[in-house]
């Protein structure tokens, strides 16, 4: 008999000796982007544990508090720390409740194009032929048209097939599909370059003469051992997204001012900029580019680690 | 007289976890005019020793300690010393020669590079020294040659190329890794031939890189054996293979397949209890029962096509490539039919499909006499599935590194038995594992903790695992050790004897095939060259091409004469 030796790992013993365990602990940047976003997403999907102010309870607000300053400066108030905005609501509140739907958007949309994209490349890559001459041109044609203006087309046929009043409830779910389908391409891409490499490797080979069928082999066999540079690119695309939306809200084809996001606040606060009140548009601003830079300096970093080629 | 001398010479690699020393203290000594074989096993630490030499080892290793002499210069002094040497006193052939030549610039512009770089010759002059070192390397036509690019030349002239440039700035100490592990046989004779020739006529001190002992017997002077990291011995190439000392070189040795004949098992000194497998096997009980009738025909192949377009939108045949043309042969039942070729003899295509991986062009084949390349329904193609398995030379590959090993090999046996219960799944795998000698508890690991013998065994359970008639085995030990390589073949022998298996051995090893199988066909560009029993074919092949291969395979043996 060959001895291994008797210790069987169990899953965390197992990360913990990754690799990329080692990796992430050495990269000061992963681990600030990292711990930045864990505070972000906490923060805003448990904004109402966190903050003492409702800003879309109308009840709540109070006019009077318009336009107060943050709380550093002369006329500010200490219970409102980054200000109010123009209807008395609190910013950092409104910011973090903001950031909920742009995180919710955001990734709805990444997890809509990975699906589609995954879908379609690891098919394509593993059938061949004429299917995959058809993906791979349509992903050519996706890529021709600049995504802004791929959202703002599916925004305005939506327009035109949604009643007035389902609008600014189906709002939210356009906007999803919307950002998705014209980020898929890149994940069709990639996952079909990567099918192309596993599936001519022998344990596909080898799960072929056993008889399985194509399905499991793709599903099974080949989708996790494609995941990795999936997974790289789904992050960065994920920053992609949140400014995707942004942009959109921001040019007010994206979610109402009802359920305000971070694009809408921005663009809510743009109006006030001339006149003094730049906190209303600064903080938010300040905020979105602090979340899409951690999501994408994480996202370099797992592509440095997980990318075999770059490593030396 | 000495004239390269390695003294203490110790690599350390700074990893996570731990210091692995690639090269323990390290001593060898080098004279002119002689060819210093270094073997050892993967891991063993022998290229180390050869980069060390020229300090070119890669982040994070570094020499430790010791000192390399060259000549009466102590090269390691400083790192620009060394710099001025490498490729000038000292030239280097790598294993690869796909990779070692820039394939965007000409052959002649690299030459000319190396030698203006190390020598102050006009452009006009390293050029006539280029040609002049082609012809010597054997290159015809080296005038018209001068201007090709590297993909214009075969593996064989590739390697040539290499070993030109390695000898364009006159060294005097060439240090060759595995030069000729990447061709086929009768152009690694070449190749061998002419690193001996070049040896006495330039007086070159030659460090030879191997894991090959057939290579070492045949071009060695003195041999130094390496194992993971220290030398075990060294000494007269003769002394070391007819009586070796140590017993790591005495097993090493006996792991070789004699070229000269057949021999039952493989002794492995190492293991003290290299019996066989006990005759009570338990996946043995799983085993269908019915009586096998020996010497009928289990396999058939008839007029076997295969080409490949290299055409995507036109689908004329004009620029189609014969991988397989017109093969005929037969497997009994019970018996090993080894195919061997070179690489492009198209033994990997027949081999594929019979597995049913591809479909041949023309031609058939039969399996227990029903034609399995016209079946069309899913599930009568699944009985055949079952009875036809394989294993792939490349261990790393050929298991999914996602999986846990019980579950590559439950996936077989719930395939084809979806209502096994638990426990007796967990049983059979149990039992599987052990039938190649692994222990229970691997069965919960992932590949990648196991080594390439034990990925190689854990193929072989999952081939089992369907209860087989016919094990296709395509190139199953190339990939590995001599002595693991012993140790599959050991194991093959058995569970054939054992579960009364056929098989098709495919390989390019000669000595490799001549002690698995009972047939051989050798191919030969897609086409068969011949067939026949195991000793016949080797004490008086019919066809040129088999003599040829005969003739130039190399043989360890050549040492006792």
């Amino acid at each position: 008999m060959i001895q291994v030796d008797n210790k069987t790992l169990g899953t965390w013993e197992r990360i913990k000796d990754s690799d990329i365990y080692h990796s992430f602990i050495k990269s000061p940047t992963a681990i600030v982007s990292s711990t930045i976003l864990l505070i972000i997403f906490f923060c805003s999907f448990f904004v109402e544990l966190i903050t003492p102010y409702n800003p879309f309870d109308p009840s709540s607000l109070s006019l009077m508090d318009a336009f107060t300053p943050p709380s550093w400066t002369e006329e500010g108030l200490a219970k409102f720390i980054l200000g109010t905005d123009g209807q008395g609501r609190d910013m950092l509140s409104t910011i973090l409740y903001g950031c909920r739907i742009s995180l919710i958007v955001g990734f709805s949309a990444i997890i809509f194009s990975l699906i589609l994209g995954v879908g379609l490349g690891l098919t394509a890559g593993f059938f061949g032929g004429k299917y995959e001459m058809i993906v791979m041109r349509l992903t050519d044609v996706q890529l021709t048209v600049p995504s802004i203006l791929m959202a703002l087309l599916v925004d305005g046929i939506a327009r035109g097939l949604i009643s007035r009043e389902m609008h600014d409830e189906m709002a939210i779910y356009v906007l999803i599909f919307a950002i998705g389908i014209s980020e898929w391409p890149q994940f069709a891409r990639v996952s079909r370059a990567a099918t192309l490499v596993e599936k001519n490797k022998d344990y596909v080979s080898a799960s072929t003469i056993i008889g399985v069928s194509n399905i499991i082999i793709m599903f099974k066999h080949i989708l996790p051992n494609i995941l990795r540079p999936v997974l790289v690119i789904g992050t960065i695309g994920l920053a992609l997204a949140i400014l995707a939306e942004s942009t959109l809200s921001f040019l007010g084809v994206g979610v109402p001012p009802t359920t305000p996001s971070l694009g809408t606040l921005i663009r809510l606060g743009n109006d006030f900029l001339f006149s003094g009140e730049w906190w209303i548009t600064f903080f938010p601003a300040i905020f979105l580019v602090i979340l899409a830079f951690s999501i994408n300096l994480l996202g370099d970093w797992m592509r440095d680690t997980l990318n075999p080629k770059l490593k030396k | 007289m000495t004239f390269l001398k390695v003294n203490n010479l110790s690599v350390d690699y700074q990893m996570r976890k731990e210091i692995v020393r690639a090269a323990k203290n390290v001593n060898i000594e080098v004279n002119k005019g002689e060819i210093l074989g270094l073997v050892g096993e993967s891991g063993s630490g022998k290229s180390t020793v050869g980069n060390a030499i020229i300090n070119l080892i890669d982040e994070p290793g570094k020499v430790s300690s010791g000192s390399v002499i060259l000549g009466d210069l102590n090269i390691h002094e400083n790192s620009e010393s060394i710099v001025k040497y490498r490729g000038n006193k000292i030239g280097l052939i790598f294993q690869d020669p796909q990779t070692s030549l820039n394939p965007i610039l000409t052959v002649g512009e690299q030459l000319i590079e190396t030698i203006q770089t190390h020598l102050k010759l006009s452009k006009e002059e390293a050029k006539n020294k280029s040609i002049n070192l082609l012809k010597e390397v054997g290159i015809k036509d080296a005038e018209t040659r001068f201007d090709n690019y590297p993909h214009q030349f075969s593996g064989g002239m590739r390697q040539r190329v290499v070993i030109s440039l390695a000898l364009c700035c006159e060294p005097e100490l060439l240090i060759a890794d595995e030069p000729t592990t990447a061709l086929d046989v009768s152009i690694q004779s070449q190749i061998l031939e002419l690193i001996k020739k070049l040896t006495k006529e330039r007086n070159l001190a030659v460090i030879l890189i191997t894991h090959d002992m057939g290579v070492i017997a045949e071009t060695a002077d003195r041999v130094a054996v390496m194992k993971s990291g220290n030398l075990v011995e060294i000494g007269e190439t003769k002394k070391i293979l007819t009586k070796p000392q140590e017993n790591y070189t005495k097993s090493l040795v006996s792991s070789v397949p004699p070229t000269d004949k057949k021999i039952s098992r493989f002794v492995i000194v190492e293991k003290k209890n290299s019996d066989k497998i006990e005759n009570n096997i338990k996946i043995l009980n799983r085993w269908t029962k019915k009586k096998r009738i020996i010497n009928q025909d289990l396999v058939e192949i008839k007029n076997l096509s295969k080409s490949f377009d290299d055409n995507f939108f036109t689908e004329s045949s004009k620029n189609s490539v014969m991988a397989v043309n017109d093969v005929s042969f037969d497997i009994k039942e019970g018996e090993s039919f080894g195919l061997v070729g070179e690489s492009g003899s198209g033994k990997s295509t027949i081999a594929k499909m019979i597995v049913n991986l591809f479909k041949p062009t023309s031609g058939d084949i039969f399996f227990d006499n029903v034609c399995i390349t016209k079946i069309k329904q899913r599930f009568e193609l699944m009985k055949f599935r079952k009875q036809i398995q394989m294993i792939f030379q490349d261990p790393y590959s050929s298991l999914n590194g996602r999986l846990k090993v019980k579950d590559i090999i439950a996936e077989p046996i719930t395939l084809h038995n979806p209502s096994i219960s638990n426990i007796d799944l967990n049983n059979y795998i149990y039992d599987l594992l052990e039938s190649v000698e692994l222990t229970q508890n691997s069965a919960d690991r992932y590949p990648h903790e196991f080594s390439g013998g034990q990925r190689q065994r854990i193929s072989i359970a999952r081939a089992l695992a369907t209860q087989p008639r016919l094990l296709v085995c395509d190139e199953p030990t190339s990939a590995l050790d001599v002595s693991i390589q012993a140790q599959i073949l050991n194991l093959l022998k058995d569970l054939q004897e054992q579960l009364n298996l056929t098989i098709l051995f495919i390989s390019h090893d000669l000595p490799v095939v001549r002690q698995m199988c009972d047939r051989i066909g050798v191919l030969k560009d897609g086409k068969l060259c011949e067939v026949s029993n195991t000793e016949d074919l080797f004490l008086k092949p019919d066809h040129e091409y088999t003599k040829e291969l005969l003739r130039l395979m190399p043989k360890i043996e050549s040492i006792y004469n």
